[in-house]
């Protein structure tokens, strides 16, 4: 992966070419071993570029081979590598590389205004809305419900922020205090400045290859075990946001197909999408970690640092690294393969992981993905 | 070893850009959009018009569904008759913003949240703005009332509600 930044040089397609790059050199494979090809990249609006797959094509050593751009808002982070999975699981490849790119500083002064086109253009854009909201009305939902504290929400953002110091991409790394966080400027209450990700730039990519292949490139073999992914109705303001239910169907889909039956015991590492600090409580719940209401009370307990018993987004996560949407497949799925490949160095956590999670969400407070990653 | 080793990317600063340290090009693109609003939602706003708010009861799961659909998604199925319900509700959730739609600061806060309406059934709402109360007094399940424009200004549209305010004692 690049490293994460308010701006890069690099265009979109350049960024591609070096986290496809690195991949490839990783896993000391050339372009040429490679069967088939998966982008993930998020809205068009941010770069101005409509068919950004065509765009970013050449980048991501698409060129003259099977090619796929794959986009599900904020949870292509994690279904890019999916729409890879079944591409070798089906044995039309051996060796898929996926990568995945966001450019969000094109869009100027502020990509938020690009984001006013995901909205409903009758019923929700005449009332000139942030996107920013729907976060501050589903983390509200949440407090309320449960009867949260805003402290108990903030040490996540403090957690990840500290993490990312050993994040070697990181772009708001710091070494916080809740009151830091608490004393932040308010944006959207109940939302404030150091409660969110910011904007980024990045790429990352990562390398699926077959059993055989695999088994001829490394003896850390890392086995994607589960994969799982829903959508709810595009209807929001029709369903309680104090609970992802869809995050939850993601979730049992993979786990299903990963044999796990106790996800809380068997899971290891964990990298929940973290673009605000309430979404890596509520996508623990939503992942079935833990009981509804329960993740504040872990994370308060220690339980999710990297040294806990469940160690959560020891990457630093979006809110310590960034959130180049698509990208942060680099803090998820990456990581855990890193994670669990012993490879993680200074962001290792302890105790010789054997299965790890990772889950994006996105659209409009609907959409969950969820890979389970197991090592061999 | 800490992977990935040797990131790679180049930063840049907004003040580069803006100073012209890098070469930058420029588009500023004019697209206009007109939409359609189809059957069901064409029907809704007529009805804002009039300062009522209209729903669609689907006959195989009995749920009045609101903002109405002329199928209901999860019987896929057509939904089967109009049915008026009120212009009050409560409020689900909401947020007291201090950005605008480009995350320009503002000093003079939104208010904003969803509101679940009377006669839709359970938790069946818009999104849409609350005014006529203070921070310390909004508060969820805080049972609300659409406050309309005149209707020589409504314009068949979700602004012909200006906003929603708390329900007062002993009001309908
Ligand atoms: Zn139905």
């Amino acid at each position: 992966m690049t490293i994460f930044r308010r701006r890069l040089q690099e265009t979109g397609k350049e960024m591609s070419y070096e986290a496809s790059k690195m991949a490839l050199e990783e896993a000391g494979l050339e372009l040429k071993d490679v069967d088939s090809v998966v982008l993930g990249s998020a809205p068009d609006a941010f770069d101005g570029i409509h068919l950004k797959g065509e765009n970013l094509l050449d980048g991501a050593g698409g060129a003259g081979k099977p090619y796929l751009r794959v986009f599900v808002g904020g949870g292509t982070a994690v279904f890019s590598p999916i729409a890879g999975w079944w591409h070798v699981a089906s044995g039309l490849a051996d060796v898929c590389l996926v990568v995945a790119e966001e450019k969000m500083s094109s869009c100027f002064p502020h990509p938020q205004s690009a984001f006013g086109h995901i909205w409903d253009p009758i019923l929700d854009r005449p009332l000139k809305p942030n996107l920013v909201w729907i976060f501050a009305m589903e983390m509200n939902r949440y407090m309320t419900v449960h009867g949260i504290k805003k402290e108990d929400i903030a040490r996540v953002a403090v957690k990840n922020k500290r993490n990312a110091l050993d994040h070697p991409c990181a772009q708001l790394a710091a070494d916080l205090t809740i009151e830091d966080v608490l004393n932040s400027e308010v944006l959207a209450w109940p939302v404030q400045m150091l409660d969110i990700s910011p904007p980024s730039d990045g790429a990352s990519a990562m390398i699926l290859a077959s059993e055989e292949v695999a088994k001829k490139l490394t003896d850390d073999l890392v086995y994607l075990s589960g994969a799982g992914w829903c959508i709810d109705s595009t209807m929001w303001t029709d369903r309680d946001l104090y609970f992802p239910e869809y995050v939850a169907r993601a979730a049992k889909m993979a786990y299903k197909m990963a044999k796990i039956e106790n996800p809380p015991k068997e899971i290891d590492v964990a990298e929940p999408y973290d673009p605000f600090d309430y979404k890596e409580l509520h996508h623990m719940e939503g992942l079935l970690l833990c009981d509804k209401g329960e993740a504040p009370i872990l994370t308060r307990e220690g339980v999710t640092e990297r040294d806990g018993d469940l160690p959560v987004c020891p990457s630093g996560g979006l809110l310590g690294v960034g959130n180049p949407i698509a990208a942060t497949m680099g803090i998820k799925a990456c990581e855990i393969y890193w994670q669990l490949a012993g490879k993680a160095g200074k962001r290792q956590v302890p105790n010789d992981p054997q299965v790890g999670i990772c889950q994006a969400w996105g659209d409009l407070m609907q959409y969950g993905s969820v890979l389970i990653m197991r090592r061999g | 070893m800490t992977k990935p080793e040797n990131p790679r990317g180049v930063e840049l600063s907004s003040k580069q850009m803006k100073e012209g340290d890098v070469i930058v090009n420029k588009w500023d693109p004019r697209v206009k959009y007109a939409w359609a609003t189809g059957e069901a939602i064409s029907r809704f706003l007529e009805e804002m018009k009039n300062g009522k708010l209209i729903a669609r009861k689907c006959d195989s799961c009995d749920r009045i569904l609101f903002p109405p659909r002329m199928f209901c998604e999860e019987c896929f199925k057509p939904t089967t008759e109009w049915v008026y319900i009120k212009d009050t509700g409560k409020i689900e959730t909401y947020s007291i913003s201090y950005l605008d739609k480009d995350a320009r600061r503002i000093t003079d806060p939104i208010f904003v949240g969803v509101v679940s309406i009377d006669g839709a059934s359970e938790k069946m709402g818009i999104m849409h703005y609350f005014d006529e109360t203070t921070k310390e007094d909004i508060h969820i399940g805080m049972p609300v009332k659409a406050v309309w424009k005149p209707p020589e200004e409504r314009e068949g549209a979700i602004t012909d509600i200006k906003y929603f305010r708390p329900l007062k004692e002993g009001e309908e």
